[in-house]
């Protein structure tokens, strides 16, 4: 091997000059973190270097799609028949609850007419594809393939055929990235299906399971039990499956319960996704109608003569809209 | 000078390789054994050519690392960089190392760089991570052989077909 002589780098002294240089780097660093931390700005740092960033995506994403049609392309035959069939199999039960669930649907849905409801069953989705990209181990996010030019924005859901998957938390221009539920960062209000207990799953730090902390100690809650959303918070919508309680354990103080449970989603498996389009309704009260009162055309004209007669006028103000539900911000439980 | 920009070249390539490479996702039970790729490569620039590797150049590659990854901007510039900086301190000892010690020197490395990494997510507001996070070092020490020996053959390759 070629020793590569240089005269900058002598055995014993280290020059002041190099521990400044250090000093000088690792505190624009740590002013960049800070900033990053409090502003949030990288998010439009990396929409505007998208161009660069998001190429870079598909191809670190090429790898794992390459492998994927390798099995597809190597596995046998015998085992695709299988599949084939099984998923045929799936297919038909699927069609065939769907046709009992359509009347059922359709009593359902002239029932909540009658009471005036908004819910609706059908779901607004978006299909979209994982990239498989890598975001850094212990870091629970995804990259979907859809970005702003497909009309996503943060905070919508994201869902498999299971359950709910996680979030968006990041939009770029032909991608995005999502926040798994896992993710010790995410909380998600759930219900408990079986005894309607209201409480939150929390991400965990080990990785693969849901932790509900604080359950209380009189609660009903059994190994077995199905998680659904509660729909609370206005960020994801009721009813969507969870997951389903593996452990009930008291904590260490006694005050509370604590739950594991596993997703329902198939989070380290789904290749496709869907992006829900609605968002949960809003609860608590409307906002406030940005315009109450007469409309400005009534409104008495400064510069006109005062008449001399006081003219009796009836008040004529806007009606309230009925649900002005998408005006109000969510009140997101994302972090 | 076409020498000259060959080498180039292959010095900012092994660099955008090894961004690649942590992009790239192992498949699923492998994902804690992943090391930690343009660590690696840095260092293997540290110890053969020492004056084309400055604190800038880490710095740089940190935050471009940070960018694809979209975490916290600046979070890798500073490892890089501080493992940059020790690299450079000691590399004319580590130079002269077998290649065992040079693995141990590099788990240093690595393990510095992890605990580094945990300081900054629990200044962050993240918890404690799996004991899981502590593989990837060993990993990474265990491949440095390999990856000294292939960068370092590959280069000399690169100049005999110059020459």
């Amino acid at each position: 091997m070629a020793l590569n002589r240089d005269d900058k780098s002598p055995l014993f002294a280290p020059g002041v000059a190099g521990t400044l240089r250090l000093i000088v780097y690792l505190a624009l660093a740590c002013v960049l973190m800070v900033l990053d931390h409090r502003g949030g700005w990288l998010a439009n740092v990396r929409y505007g270097l998208s161009i660069l960033v998001e190429p870079v995506y598909r191809i670190a994403g090429l790898p794992s799609q390459g492998f994927q049609a390798a099995t597809v392309a190597f596995a046998d035959r015998q085992r695709l028949t299988e599949q084939n069939q099984r998923l045929r199999e799936d297919l038909l039960l699927a069609n065939a609850k769907l046709n009992r669930m359509a009347s059922v649907a359709e009593q359902n849905q002239r029932l909540k007419e009658l009471l005036d409801t908004q819910h609706s069953l059908s779901l607004n989705v978006q299909l979209a594809r994982l990239i498989g990209v890598d975001l850094g181990s212990f870091r629970h996010r995804i990259v979907l393939n859809v970005g702003a030019r497909d009309k996503v924005k943060p905070g919508q859901v994201v869902i498999d055929a299971r359950g709910v998957m996680g979030q968006i938390v990041e939009v770029m221009p032909t991608t995005s990235v999502a926040m798994l539920i896992t993710d010790p960062n995410h909380a998600i209000p759930v219900t408990v299906e079986r005894s309607g207990l209201r409480t939150i799953a929390y991400g965990s730090r080990a990785g693969d399971m849901l932790t509900l902390p604080n359950i209380p100690v009189s609660a009903d809650v059994q190994v077995g039990d199905k998680l659904v959303t509660s729909g609370l918070g206005g960020r994801f919508p009721p009813g969507f499956p969870v997951g389903e309680v593996r452990d009930v354990a008291q904590t260490p103080s006694g005050t509370f319960l604590s739950a594991q449970a596993k997703p329902a989603a198939d989070l380290d498996r789904s290749e496709d996704v869907l992006l829900l389009h609605d968002l949960a309704e809003v609860d608590g009260p409307p906002a406030p109608a940005p315009n109450v009162g007469p409309p400005a055309s009534l409104a008495p004209d400064p510069n006109a003569p005062q008449p001399t007669l006081p003219s009796v006028t009836s008040p004529t103000a806007t009606p309230l809209p009925a649900r002005s539900a998408t005006a109000a911000t969510p009140t997101g439980t994302a972090r | 000078m076409n020498k000259v920009r060959v080498r180039q070249l292959w010095f900012a390539a092994t660099l955008l390789i090894s961004l690649f490479l942590m992009l790239i996702p192992l498949p699923g039970p492998l994902t804690p054994f992943k090391p930690y790729w343009p660590a690696l490569v840095l260092l293997y620039w540290c110890l053969q050519s020492g004056d084309r590797v400055t604190l800038g150049l880490a710095f740089c590659l940190g935050v471009a690392a940070d960018l694809f990854d979209g975490i916290l901007l600046g979070e890798q510039a500073l490892r890089l960089t501080a493992m940059v900086f020790i690299a450079l301190r000691f590399r004319s000892r580590l130079r002269f190392f077998p290649m065992w010690q040079q693995s141990l020197a590099v788990l240093g490395f690595l393990l510095n760089d992890r605990i580094l990494l945990l300081l900054i997510r629990v200044f962050g507001g993240d918890p404690l991570p799996p004991p899981e996070y502590w593989i990837s070092p060993f990993v990474g020490a265990a491949l440095w052989p390999f990856v000294f020996l292939i960068l370092d053959d590959l280069r000399a390759r690169l100049r005999i077909h110059e020459a």
